[in-house]
Order: structure tokens, then sequence, then C-alpha cells
């Protein structure tokens, strides 16, 4: 098990180098000139050509690109070309709602939509299962923004029990923030919900009609022992392995709702690092999600050593 | 009915016109038509029949356990002692299962749950309708796989399913099954997929466990070898029905049924030279099982049947009483007797 976990952590280097190199690309290759940016557009080209100098831009990619590795080896993100603050600083700081965002989201998300699927595999067939298989697929189709904004009006404006901006900090206490990461979460978690939710109706229809299921039945057990112990024990990889790449989709819905609902995390940070080009912010941006990724899905590989004792690493 | 060696009042179940049906409309198939038997506390009862004919369905359908929605049963008479399965709500035919009527199933490699340990398996049986507690049950369980010569219980109990072999699991299968001391245990094809050492094993298990806690023993089988060894009694079926019924030493020594006398020639015996090559041909049924949805008014066997005349194929046979609880359906059951002695 250590031994699997060290060498599952020596084979993030390669992929980190991967991203390293996608990540430098793509920042270079879109369109927009930081240094333009900088300056401002009233700049003469030769004011644009000193800054670009003075950022190193106007070296060769591979000689940038090392410096840059070079850098980010000793552990330093790069400067905002923006703010002039360190990118590492900016990501530190925008962390914590971020954090407290996903993790909200992915708490209640696996805690709803479990249930449900278990539910609909339970009465497969039946309009339960119908109306929360519907269900599903309208959270699964409705954009993040729509359901954001809709929420928003809802319960920020209309019925004005839950704000719909901002973000107060952990220093104001758990209660407001909460209350603040409520309709951020369900709108982020709504397409969670219902990848889930379909992956455990699945997976469990699939082991209910194992033959063990039928011993279970002969054995006269409670059918919800059946469900919840020897189906649903059985039913957990394929859910938990979607949860793992669920957490790509969460992140991405942080994006959009971070912008929302003005909540100053990594996804505002990410935006306004697009807009006005900021490379340092969005290079480091991915290559921190890169990795919180690539460590989740090992956790999640990990997990799975919980459900089935014939996985062993 | 018959008469039998272990004679009691009420059997321990007693099954009356069973049907079960599959599917629903065009698709519709009977599975099991009217299957009627009964079997004593103490008594091994065998059900015999090629695959497909309707002994598996007859188990799940004794125990109201047929898979999902698009199958049906129906009987005129059920009962589990004094007790009438047919009249019990889900529930309490629930609180029965695996309580006072128990069941083994043909695969031990998939019939377990493969993340939960064999400790686990064994004892849930006791902890739900027995309320036992945890060491309690634990204790129990150790005794049960020692009843089924399981070595070394103790780290047993701690492991899972991958870990033991087929006749490993098999055994624990049947301590599970038997741990609440059912009145009847029914077990299909038991010892099929396992081979032919571990078979016999695995037999004398189960006899030995009927032969202590008197249970009534129901053994679905394929293998007319296996019954001669195990059973008093054999119900022989054939596409959905019975088609004989006798003890086992009457159906040897004379079976009535084509069908029967068919099963029995293709066992293979030693020292027996049948057939015409230098090494003997096994003799084999012609044909296949027919197909269920598309029933045949006469006799299902009559399209394999070498003795079939014209009314075999118009005309079901009824069940006839022959001597001694011997009943078999089959309109040339005396012809079958005349053929037998002419070829012997």
């Amino acid at each position: 098990m250590i031994g699997y976990v060290i060498r599952r952590l020596l084979m993030v280097v390669p992929v980190m180098a991967i991203v390293t190199i996608v990540v430098f690309v793509l920042s270079r290759v879109g369109p927009g000139d930081p240094a333009a940016i900088l300056v401002g557009d009233f700049a003469s080209s030769a004011e644009i050509a000193r800054t670009r100098a003075a950022m190193g831009l106007d070296r060769p990619l591979v000689v940038q690109y090392f410096s840059w590795l070079s850098q980010l080896l000793h552990g330093d993100l790069g400067i905002s070309i923006f703010s002039r603050t360190p990118v590492l600083e900016l990501i530190v700081q925008s962390a914590e709602p971020t954090l407290l965002l996903t993790a909200t989201a992915m708490i209640y998300s696996i805690a709803l939509a479990v249930p449900v699927g278990v539910l609909a595999a339970a009465r497969a067939g039946s309009s339960i299962d119908r109306a929360l298989m519907g269900a599903a697929v309208l959270g699964f189709s409705t954009p993040v923004f729509v359901l954001g904004y809709m929420l928003a009006y809802v319960f920020g404006y209309r019925l004005g029990i839950l704000p719909v901006q901002g973000y107060p900090g952990l220093e104001s206490g758990f209660g407001p923030v909460l209350r603040s990461l409520t309709l951020p979460a369900i709108a982020i978690g709504a397409t969670f919900v219902a990848l889930i939710a379909r992956v455990t109706r699945a997976s469990m229809l699939e082991v209910l009609s194992e033959d063990y299921i039928r011993t279970a039945r002969a054995k006269g057990l409670p059918g919800s022992t059946i469900l919840l112990v020897h189906a649903l024990k059985n039913a957990a990889i394929p859910v938990i392995t979607m949860v793992g790449i669920g957490f790509g989709v969460l992140l991405s819905g942080v994006v959009v709702t971070e912008s929302v609902f003005a909540i100053p995390g990594i996804g505002r940070l990410t935006v306004n690092a697009i807009f006005r080009r900021d490379f340092p912010v969005i290079q480091g941006v991915v290559l921190v999600i890169s990795l919180a990724y690539v460590l989740l899905n090992l956790a999640v590989d990990l997990t799975y050593t919980l459900f089935d004792p014939r996985i062993r690493y | 009915m018959a008469a039998r060696g272990h004679a009691a009042d009420t059997p321990a179940l007693r099954v009356r016109d069973l049907e079960v049906e599959l599917g629903r409309g065009t698709r519709r198939v009977v599975a099991v038509d009217r299957l009627s038997f009964e079997v004593a506390a103490g008594e091994t009862l065998a059900i015999v029949g090629e695959s497909g004919c309707g002994k598996s369905m007859t188990a799940l359908g004794v125990l109201r356990l047929l898979p999902g929605a698009s199958a049906r049963m129906r009987a005129t008479e059920l009962t589990l002692g004094e007790i009438d399965l047919l009249s019990l709500s889900p529930e309490e035919l629930r609180r029965l299962r695996g309580d006072r009527i128990a069941m083994i199933f043909q695969e031990p490699m998939t019939s377990l749950n493969p993340v939960l340990t064999v400790e686990r398996q064994i004892t849930e049986t006791l902890r739900v309708h027995r309320q036992l507690g945890r060491s309690a049950a634990r204790a129990r369980a150790l005794e049960l796989l020692h009843a089924v010569r399981i070595p070394d219980p103790e780290r047993r109990l701690q492991q899972y399913p991958f870990e033991l072999s087929g006749g490993m699991r098999q055994r624990v299968m049947i301590a599970a099954a038997v741990s609440c001391n059912p009145d009847v245990l029914i077990a299909d094809e038991p010892t099929t997929a396992l081979d032919v050492t571990v078979q016999a094993q695995i037999l004398e298990v189960l006899l030995d466990l009927k032969r202590q806690r008197g249970m009534a023993l129901v053994l679905i089988t394929h293998d007319l070898g296996v019954v001669a060894q195990t059973a008093q009694r054999v119900v022989v079926m054939y596409a959905g029905r019975k088609v004989e019924e006798a003890r086992v030493r009457d159906l040897f020594a004379n079976p009535r049924h084509p069908y029967t006398r068919g099963l029995m020639g293709s066992m293979p015996r030693l020292g027996a030279s049948q057939g015409d090559g230098p090494r003997g041909r096994l003799p084999e049924m012609a044909g296949t099982v027919p197909v269920l949805d598309r029933p045949a008014p006469g006799c299902a066997f009559a399209p394999r049947c070498a003795l079939a005349d014209a009314r075999c194929t118009r005309e079901a046979p009824p069940l006839v009483a022959f001597e001694d609880g011997h009943t078999a359906a089959c309109w040339r059951a005396d012809a079958v007797i005349e053929a037998a002695h002419g070829v012997d």
C-alpha cells in the first residue's frame, strides 16, 4: 500500500511536466499581448517593446519555458503582471472560499445523489424512478449560470432568505459562510448530483441482478439491508470513480458560479486573470488545480480498498 | 399419495399445482406447469431434469423469489408444515426465508457476496431471525463451519469469498443456509459447479446435516448418480411438468416414462458395454428440450420419443398412479416396460 502510494506520487511528476508544457503553450498561443495590456491603450510600440523585453517576453519560447520551469521548481509561481503580487499569495488568498464551496457542493451532492440513485434502482421502472431520473436529466442539462441566476432570483431576491452576493470569510463565523455558500453550492452541485445519481442507479441495477443478491433475499434479510449493505457496497466502485471524474466538472462550475455570486475565490481569480491576460496567474491556477485533481484521483483509487477487499495495492 | 419411510402427519413442505409463468403476452412462457410434490421431515426428495425443464424456477417459485415483475407464480396449495405460505404477506414470508425454509444455489462462485466477510454472510441470518448478538452469532458460525468441515474456521471467518476455493464457498453457503435450523432446505444443483471429489464431500455434508437436524431436503439436480446416492424419492420433470415420481429404488428398477429411461440410458456405468465401438458410445437422447413458448397440444416429450404414437402428439397424458406411489404421465407406460424387458 505505502509502496503503491509512493509509486503513484512519483507518477505525478511526468503528469505535471506535461501539464506545465500544455499550460505554457496555451498561454502563449492565445491572442493578446500582456505587455500591450499592461502599458495601456495609448502606449507607443517602442514602449510596448520595452515592456516586453523587461518581462522577458522577447526571448525564445523554449528559453521562456525553462526559466519559468526552474522558477516553479523553486516554489515560485511568478508575479502577477497586473497586481504585482506573487501568484502563490493570490491563490492562497482565494483558496478558502473555493475549497469550502467545493467541499460543501461535493458533500451535499453525494449525500443527495446516492440515496436518489439507490431509491431509483430499488423502484426501477416505477413512476418514482422516472420522476427522479427525469429530474436528473434536467439537473444535468441546466447550465450552472442559468441555475445560479434562478436560485439567486428566487431565494435571494423574491424570498430574501439567503445572500446572493459575496463571501464574508471564515473570520465572521461558520454560519454566515455556510449561508453565503448555500446557493452557489446548489448551483454547482446540480450537475454533479445528476451525474452521481445516474451512475449510482445504473451500478445498483447491475448489482441487484447478481446471484448474491438472490442469496441475500433467500436468507430473508430486510430489504434495506439488501440494498444498503449487500448491493450498495458492491455498487460503490463506479460511483467513487464518477465522484473523481465529476470533481473536474465541479471545478469548471466553480469558475462560473463564483462570478455569478461574486465570491472572491480561485474561479474569480482565474476569470479576471484571463480577461487581463495575466499569464503567471492563469498558469499558476491551472497548475495548482491540476495537481489537486491528480492527488484527488489518487485518493479516489485508495478509497476503492475500503469497499472492495479484492482490490489491494 | 405415496407411502413413504418417514411417515409424518404433515409434510414439511407441500406444493400443489405450482405454476410459474415468465414474460407476458406473446413472450409468455409457462416454466412450471401444475407441479405437485411434498417432502417429509428427514426425507430427501430429488427433482431431476435437463437444463431448462423448470427445476430452478420451481425452487424460486416455492420461496416466492422469482426474478422481477415479469415472473408470476400460482399454486392451489403451498404449505410449510402448518403454515400456508400463500396467505402470508411479503414481510411475513421474508421472516420465514432463511429461518424455516432455506436455499442453496448452484454457483458458489457468484452466490456469495464478494465484498462481505464469511462471518458476516453466515451470521446475518442468525442476527436477523434469531436476534443473536455479535459474539453469540460468531460462536454459532464457528460451530457451523465445523459442521460443514471447514478446517481452521477462525481464520476463515475473517476471509472474503475470493480467498476460498469453490468447494469451500459451497460449504460456507451451506453453513449460512442451515444456520437457523430450517425445516426445509432446497438445494439447487449444489454440486454441479464443483469437481467430482468435492461433489461427494459436499453431498456427504448435506446428508449429515439433514440427518442431524431432521430437515426435509429438496435436492434439485440433473445428475441421476447424485439421486441414487442421496434421495429417497424422485420427481422427474420435463418441459415444466412432472412426468414421473417414484421411490428411488422403484425408479431405477422400473422406470415408467420413456424420458426417465432415456436419462438412465445416458448415464455412464463402469464396466458396461454399451453401443458398438470398442470403447462404447454412450447412448444419448435425440433432440432437445422443447421451446416452452410454443407448447404443443400433446405430450411434450413426443417429438423425441421412440414409442410415441398419434395420441401422444394429440393429447397430453395425465399422471397415472402405478404400484405403491409410483406415478407417470405417459400413454405408452406399459410399452416402456415391455421395451425395457425386450432390450435387457
